[in-house]
């Protein structure tokens, strides 16, 4: 039972955003870091760096395997998370909190639209929206 | 899917959350619920249960067994006392590595040997093509479960479903590479003290209608003091940190015994498959050496590129995160001359060369 908060908007690609004003925190969500098991290792973008949504703005690997994860929405890169590259199981442990990527100056809110409710995120990794929030 | 062969364990791992995908032609478990890192560090300080039936058995009966066997293994078969196991590789006449197996002298006239599930036909064609008249061999791969348990606790846990058939004997009293007959949860066994992960620990043979049994016994007398279900990511991960190599990684049909650091497998003072190609390969000395990397800065796989000063001069066979040594650690062929503990070389890893060392292996030693 993933968890799937009501204060979010998704991906598909399972990335999160956490809209503040003009800025924007982005993370991967619970279904994700369930399906690519213990995080050994996250890269991220530094500071100032410039993201285009859909394109690559990191990696995660597991133990298995390494993953992309996806800017979800365009900007300018204001703040990387430290703790997460020093503790990658931070995404495994919170991936909500302190698992956090990075946080965006947003270029386009207009591309918020595209996003995915948490409704809709629900049933796109086919999960029972009354199941969720565990 | 639907043609991926089920072990007589497929119902427990699906009943405990394994995360199934395809092995060797298997439907396997790569980790339960728990994950890779927790059934990792289980093993190291407790003791994990694996599922090993699509390995492959094959028995040798006769009073010739034992040298039919040494003649196609690099290892010292004909030295083995009943009771005994060693490991070694099936080599053909290139010298190169076919299989890498463990031989278990059962009794006098009697022997198995463990072969890797994805190599079981080739390895029936290549034993059958090498195997002198008057041997008995039974391929009984099909018909046999093999159940390991592994960690500090192993034995404990073990020795409280176990009778073995040698009264004087017990679990704990069964040396490292020691293999005997036993009772195990009312089944008829075949304990032994091997394995593939750097603990001490056993692998126990028995026909696949007892599998389940034992499986469930085993849980049973383990679970309540952390005992879990390993999956085959742990699996890799436990047996690169202690150095194992893994057959279609770091070893294949490409790679010789010298070059491929395995060099200790080899009794050349003897007659077998490969021997003299092999001599040869020792003597010219190897062009190209596996060594073990530490990589700071990404996690190396199989099949990235080994770079020195931006040229490509080798490449990784084996990477992941030890959970144990806490490091991102990879197996590789590289130059001879870049070969040496201490060199730095880089991995090319999404584009970029990530700074690594070559260093002593194994990464991971049990008391050590």
């Amino acid at each position: 039972m993933s968890s799937v908060p009501d204060d979010l908007r998704y991906s598909k690609e399972h990335e999160w955003v956490r809209v503040d004003g003009d800025t924007a925190v982005v993370g991967i969500t619970a279904f994700a870091q369930e399906q690519l098991g213990d995080v050994v290792f996250v890269e991220l973008p530094e500071k100032g760096a410039r993201v285009r949504q859909h394109s690559s703005l990191g990696v995660v690997e597991s133990v298995k395997a390494a993953s992309d994860v996806y800017a979800p929405i365009s900007g300018e890169v204001l703040e990387r998370n430290v703790k997460v590259i020093e503790s990658p199981e931070l995404v495994n442990a919170q991936p909500y909190g302190d698992g956090w990527m990075v946080k965006v100056r947003l270029a386009d809110k207009g591309e918020l639209g595209a996003l995915l409710s948490p409704d809709a995120y629900r049933s796109h990794i086919g999960e029972e929206s009354a199941a969720a929030g565990d | 899917m639907t043609d991926l062969k089920r072990t007589p364990l497929h119902d427990e791992h699906v009943r405990a959350g394994g995360k199934m995908v395809e092995f060797a032609g298997y439907d396997m478990p790569i980790q339960y619920p728990t994950g890779i890192v927790a059934e990792h560090r289980a093993v190291r300080t407790n003791a994990g249960l694996f599922d090993l039936s699509h390995m492959g058995e094959f028995f040798f009966i006769g009073p010739n067994a034992g040298a039919a066997i040494d003649g196609m293994v690099s290892s010292d078969i004909a030295g083995l006392a009943v009771g005994q196991a060693r490991y070694g590789l099936l080599t053909n006449e290139r010298g190169t590595i076919v299989d890498d197996v463990i031989v278990y002298r059962l009794a006098d006239e009697e022997y198995l040997m463990v072969v890797n599930a994805a190599n079981i036909a080739k390895d029936h064609a290549h034993v059958q093509a090498h195997l002198p008249a008057g041997v008995g061999f039974d391929d009984r791969s099909d018909e046999m479960s093999l159940i390991a348990i592994q960690g500090p606790r192993a034995a404990t846990i073990l020795s409280s479903v176990t009778d073995l058939e040698v009264r004087e004997q017990s679990i704990e009293g069964l040396p490292p590479f020691g293999v005997t007959r036993a009772r195990v949860a009312g089944s008829r066994a075949i304990v032994a003290r091997t394995g593939y992960t750097g603990e001490d620990g056993f692998e126990v043979f028995v026909d696949n209608d007892r599998a389940a049994q034992v499986w469930s016994r085993l849980l049973a007398a383990g679970g309540s003091t952390g005992l879990i279900p390993i999956g085959l990511g742990a699996r890799d991960t436990l047996r690169l940190e202690s150095r194992f190599s893994l057959y279609g990684n770091d070893i294949d049909e490409t790679t010789d015994p010298i070059e491929a650091g395995l060099g200790w497998t080899v009794k050349l003072d003897k007659a077998f498959v490969g021997r003299d190609a092999i001599a040869a390969a020792k003597e010219r000395g190897p062009k190209r050496r596996i060594v073990g990397l530490e990589v700071t800065g990404g996690v190396a796989r199989h099949g990235y590129e080994v770079m020195k000063d931006g040229t490509v001069v080798g490449q990784v066979t084996s990477g992941t995160f030890g959970p144990t040594v806490q490091k991102n650690i990879a197996l590789a062929y590289v130059p001879t001359e870049l070969a040496k503990v201490g060199t730095d070389l880089a991995v090319r890893i999404r584009d970029r060369d990530i700074p690594a060392k070559v260093v002593k292996t194994p990464f991971y030693k049990r008391g050590g």
